[in-house]
């Protein structure tokens, strides 16, 4: 009887310690969404208000009244496009490394070394091959560039995924008359479906929320929702509203995201170290 | 293993392997290797913002360099991040991931949320923070003056004495889910039954933690530290959106000073020789830390 009770003391402890960190992880994300249902009134009133009176949505008005919201299309055309190519040109390049062992290990491995790379060390140089191609500020310079930036991670995902389906399927097909590029398309991809869908999910956030290159490469045109929540930024007179709306406007894409690519988070995050 | 001989007749066929992984091999050396011989060539040379000097200066440049104190600094700063956030991560994720390992009412939903600032932007959630960390319209400052019983209004961003824990404090907020996702994983795939045998030999907490627990987490653990430690060493986004860098240079990271040398003041050669000693310092420690973990399979 007495462990019983301890049991459920220490169930409540517990359950009560998981709520006070959830709290704390989640404030911060609540507060960026309710300042960006704020008026200005309430949002430089003292003390600071944690609940807004009403959930008007002027500030996001204002956002795409001003032509700002035009940088989250932005992020959308370069982050859908970049993951479309890494996704295209990294799986059939996983295929090869899964199936012919093609550049053994030392291609693998130089591979995802240039994952680790950091982007300002790059930066500079590909600022400058951009300047001579005339890609600066242009939808093709990013697009680009975040390929090929994501292709290690793509190449480094779709070489596991690949490797856990049986080749079987794959010599069977070839024996009934398909061509290699046919395996491919025809059973090498709807094979690995789930794990496509997930690894194109994280490429696509990892472009979106990208930022280095973004301030880098742009200026005016292109610019990706990421560098324009840094245009709000002045000193003492930050534009608070546009700040959060136009970091909500950013975010939610990635939750919704998120929901859908649960199953395989832990694997996409820790680059195919934990099988989910 | 090889495919069906019928099909290894054209130039595809024969090349299969190939061409298949020649269009992103092309891409990853126009972003990686072109780059890095740009960069050996124009650090011996004097390109500054007033100069386009191309002659070849020889070490003039990785002179500057050993005795620039800014980027000393700035490498220095980025360590202290580094060598903060990355143990409190890791301590503070193990510790989450235990409470969350059993059995416990609304457990997937706990889970769910708490994956929410790992996928936010690094940009996104400095700005967040700077919002909290407002010294008269932020929550932060309100919170501690409930406590203290009196206003409270900290200069978190400008403040010497704050401006660190405030950029830590956001860092390990946005990060320290990450750890906790892969460590919850971890813990969750260690043998049971020697759990329970060890609990039978009377084994305290700590003994089974270091004889079993730890080792079999240990894979899981050594590559979650090693990719924090990378995007920890490349830090830029939520400092550039808390401080940039200030005040004056005092929370500047290497990734800002590349940043500013290159970008706001064009001392290319310069930034270059910076950029090379930053990939020569990463390339060390990542053939030392790849030898130790296993990342394939």
């Amino acid at each position: 009887m007495k462990t019983k009770g301890r049991q459920t003391l220490r169930q409540t402890l517990r359950f009560i310690a998981a709520s006070a960190i959830t709290v704390f992880f989640l404030f911060p994300i609540y507060w960026l969404f309710m300042i960006s249902f704020k008026t200005a009134d309430e949002i430089y009133s003292y003390p600071p208000v944690w609940w807004p009176k009403s959930f008007q949505l002027n500030n996001y008005a204002v956002l795409f009244k001003d032509g700002d919201a035009i940088t989250v299309w932005n992020s959308l055309v370069i982050a859908s496009a970049s993951t479309v190519l890494a996704m295209l040109l990294g799986t059939i390049c996983a295929y090869s490394l899964a199936r012919y062992k093609t550049g053994g290990d030392n291609l693998s491995n130089w591979i995802i070394s240039q994952r680790m790379v950091p982007p300002i060390a790059v930066a500079f140089p590909i600022f400058l091959l951009y300047v001579f191609f005339g890609w600066v500020d242009t939808y093709i310079g990013l697009i680009l560039l975040y390929t090929a930036f994501n292709l290690p991670y793509v190449i480094w995902m779709m070489r596991g995924y690949i490797q856990d389906i049986p080749r079987s399927l794959e010599e069977s097909a070839l024996i009934d008359g398909c061509t290699r590029w046919q395996v491919i398309w025809k059973v090498v991809f709807p094979m690995c479906r789930a794990g496509l869908f997930a690894t194109a999910i994280f490429t696509f956030v990892f472009a979106w929320n990208e930022f280095l290159f973004a301030l880098v490469l742009t200026r005016t045109e292109v610019t990706t929702y990421t560098v324009q929540v840094t245009h709000y930024f002045g000193g003492q007179s930050n534009f608070w509203t546009k700040i959060a709306a136009m970091s909500v406007l950013g975010t939610l894409p990635v939750f919704i995201a998120v929901v859908f690519m649960q199953r395989y988070l832990v694997r996409g995050i820790s680059l195919g170290a934990v099988k989910g | 293993m090889s495919f069906s001989p019928q099909h290894k007749n054209g130039f595809v066929d024969r090349n299969f392997k190939q061409l298949l992984v020649a269009p992103s091999i092309f891409l990853m050396l126009l972003v990686g290797v072109f780059p890095l011989l740009y960069l050996i060539m124009v650090s011996f040379q004097g390109i500054t913002m007033t100069e386009n000097n191309t002659d070849f200066v020889g070490l003039q440049n990785y002179a500057y360099l050993a005795q620039d104190k800014r980027m000393w600094l700035a490498l220095g700063h980025t360590m202290i991040f580094l060598l903060i956030a990355l143990p409190i991560e890791l301590i503070l994720g193990l510790a989450m991931a235990q409470l969350f390992l059993d059995k416990l009412p609304g457990r997937q939903i706990f889970i769910a949320l708490l994956v929410l600032p790992v996928v936010i932007s690094p940009i996104v959630a400095g700005a967040t923070w700077s919002l909290m960390f407002d010294n008269r319209f932020g929550p932060i400052n309100q919170i501690i003056g409930w406590i203290a019983g009196k206003d409270m209004p900290l200069l978190w961003t400008f403040n010497p004495h704050l401006v660190y824990p405030a950029i830590l404090v956001a860092e390990i907020w946005q990060w320290t889910p990450f750890m906790f996702l892969l460590l919850l994983a971890a813990l969750a795939n260690v043998d049971k039954s020697q759990l329970e045998a060890a609990a039978i030999d009377g084994a305290g907490y700590w003994r089974t933690f270091r004889k079993i627990v730890l080792p079999s987490i240990w894979p899981v653990m050594a590559i979650a530290l090693l990719i924090r430690a990378l995007d920890l060493f490349r830090l830029f986004d939520i400092v550039w959106a808390l401080t940039q860098g200030g005040p004056g240079t005092m929370t500047e990271t290497i990734s800002m000073f590349t940043y500013v040398q290159g970008f706001r003041q064009f001392e290319t050669s310069y930034t270059a020789a910076v950029a090379l000693l930053i990939i020569v310092l990463l390339s060390a420690v990542l053939m030392w830390a790849l030898r130790r973990v296993e990342l394939s399979r």
